[in-house]
């Protein structure tokens, strides 16, 4: 599906924010990517679909390899990629049917998007969806009048509207609150899983990444340090990724909040008493 | 800690200015001083003529009073044709405005030559008078209201072209950057993703634009290019000072009425 070979990015700064990364998704999985600030998360989230350009180095999405293609092709391959940011970049002053429907400008003339004039199968598919992430009968109001919350359920319909091949997420909820964040990672991963579509989920909370994530890939100065399962991080894993530190508080957290986590069905109200159990 | 000690550690006095800083701005206020008066020494003023200003401003008074009402049959054409003139020439300046904006925004254009002919178009329409373009229009087109049509789009251009492309360069990026990522292609981008962030602006300076036209579009008639400026110059030719006073009248009550209109659309936009 996915395949990255090592892929550098030096920034005319003279940043080097990704260098020799290389690493392969080919099956539908969470992958979350972990790393301080600086990393290189965003940048490697980025190369993929080209708004950053890379260095070199290879970004192949089934045969086609992405740094290859021109203008016209990179907008067609663009459509097989959704994605979802850390400030929703919603278009605000548009309502969420529209901003749902971008998600399908790919696929639509100019004409039409200038009649706002969408194929019938796109306008059931944007209902379905603001039903899912429960947010129907919103389609008529503006992306400015939503919470943090509720914008990012936006964004994340956006990025399926697509059906897009692969997601790529970045600090989905870096803006929102600790049991907002929960409530949409789980979301986005469950869709995920749904639609069977592989996931690349930058994170900084480590936490957050563990719970949700089928494999976890940690970042540092542009390099990779680790990929493997939630259970394989280890004070040590954090230590290379994040530097020293007494990761014993952190880990020990991230058990209670994966045995609370298995626990509990999808109720708010048992998942609120589990979190106050917690705290 | 007792009041004493706090007078002890903390200062008593705070100067928002250095003394150096204060100096500067004494020669600021000495050098503006200068330059006035330096201009006023230059220019040559007749100050013979100040003497009996008030004398003649009274005779002009005198002249203009009573209002000739009967004359106000006259005006309404040509005052429904100063409002087109200005409405006419604010949109052809939208049509025209936007896209010239669009090179003109750095982040819009497409390339440094495309950047600079965006921003010498603006330049260029702000720097010609609208009177100046209407004397250039009747030259082309002949005496009438076309050539005022043109005039009022040529200067407006650089006006709502400069605030369009300014608030262009002001766009949320990221919003851009989620547009482009769904595989949009540079036209879609464009209208979904940076028109609706810069909307109101175009709004805004539309109505306001407008309302400044009709103010240029009263005087264009002075030299030739349609509107009640026509009928204010021939008055003013024959002395017919009581003319003028109607005429003055009326296109305060137009100005008054649009800028009242354009000041509520205003409103209501933000
Ligand atoms: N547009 C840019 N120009 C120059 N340097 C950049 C740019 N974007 C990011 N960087 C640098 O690249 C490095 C990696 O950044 P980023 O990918 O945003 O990291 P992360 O998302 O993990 O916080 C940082 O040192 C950052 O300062
Ligand atoms: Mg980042």
């Amino acid at each position: 599906m996915l395949e990255i070979i090592r892929l550098s990015k030096v920034y005319p700064t003279g940043t080097v924010a990704l260098q020799d990364v290389s690493f392969t998704v080919d099956t539908p999985q969470v992958v979350t990517i972990i790393g301080p600030s600086g990393a290189g998360k965003s940048t490697l989230i980025r190369c993929i679909n080209r708004l950053v350009e890379p260095t070199s180095g290879k970004v192949m999405l089934d045969d086609i390899d992405v740094r290859s293609l021109n203008r016209r092709e990179l907008c067609k391959v663009r459509r097989r990629m959704g994605m979802i940011f850390q400030e929703y970049n919603l278009v605000e002053r548009l309502t969420v049917m529209e901003n749902l429907l971008s998600g399908r400008l790919g696929y639509v003339g100019f004409w039409k998007t200038y009649r706002r004039k969408f194929p019938p199968a796109d306008v059931v598919a944007a209902f379905k969806l603001l039903d899912r992430v429960g947010l129907s009968g919103y389609q008529d109001t503006r992306a400015d009048a939503l919470s943090g919350g509720e914008r990012q359920r936006v964004g994340i319909s956006r990025a399926l509207m697509q059906q897009p091949d692969l997601l790529l997420v970045d600090e989905p909820t870096a803006s929102l609150d600790p049991k907002t964040s929960r409530q949409i990672m789980r979301l986005l991963v469950e869709l995920a899983h749904e639609h069977g579509t592989p996931a690349l989920v930058n994170i900084h909370d480590v936490g957050l990444a563990q719970s949700f994530a089928d494999r976890i890939i940690g970042l540092s100065e542009g390099r990779i340090v680790f990929d493997g399962t939630s259970q394989q991080v280890t004070a040590e894993v954090l230590t290379e990724i994040y530097g020293e530190e007494d990761w014993s508080t952190t880990i020990r957290k991230i058990e209670e909040d994966n045995d609370q986590d298995t626990q509990k069905g999808a109720s708010k109200h048992k998942d609120r008493m589990t979190r106050e159990t917690a705290a | 800690m007792t009041v004493r000690q706090n007078i002890e550690k903390y200062p008593e006095v705070w100067h928002r200015f250095s003394p150096r800083e204060t100096l500067m701005r004494y020669v600021w206020y000495l050098g503006t001083v200068f330059v006035a008066v330096w201009s006023i020494s230059k220019l040559d003023i007749p100050w013979f003529y100040f003497l009996d200003a008030h004398v003649q401003a009274k005779d002009l008074a005198v002249r203009m009073w009573p209002p000739d009402w009967d004359f106000a049959n006259q005006l309404v054409k040509p005052l429904i044709e100063t409002i087109h003139i200005a409405t006419l020439g604010t949109f052809i300046t939208i049509l025209i405005a936007f896209p010239v904006a669009f090179l003109a925004a750095r982040n819009t254009t497409f390339n440094a030559l495309t950047w600079f002919v965006g921003r010498f178009i603006l330049v260029a329409s702000r720097s010609v008078n609208t009177i100046v373009w209407g004397l250039l229009f009747v030259a082309i087109f002949g005496p009438g209201p076309l050539a005022g049509i043109w005039a009022i789009a040529f200067r407006s251009i650089g006006f709502m072209g400069k605030l369009v492309a300014e608030a262009i360069e002001e766009i949320d990026k990221g919003t851009v950057e989620a547009i482009e990522a769904t595989g949009a292609s540079r036209l879609q981008v464009l209208w979904i993703g940076i028109l609706p962030q810069v909307l109101p602006v175009i709004y805004g300076t539309t109505v306001y634009r407008w309302d400044i036209n009709i103010r240029e579009s009263s005087v264009l008639g002075f030299v030739g290019a349609g509107g009640i400026g026509i009928l204010l110059y021939s008055s003013i030719n024959q002395f017919m000072w009581q003319e003028v006073t109607v005429i003055l009248i009326a296109v305060l009550g137009v100005v008054i009425a649009s800028e009242f209109l354009s000041a509520t659309v205003r409103q209501r936009i933000s």
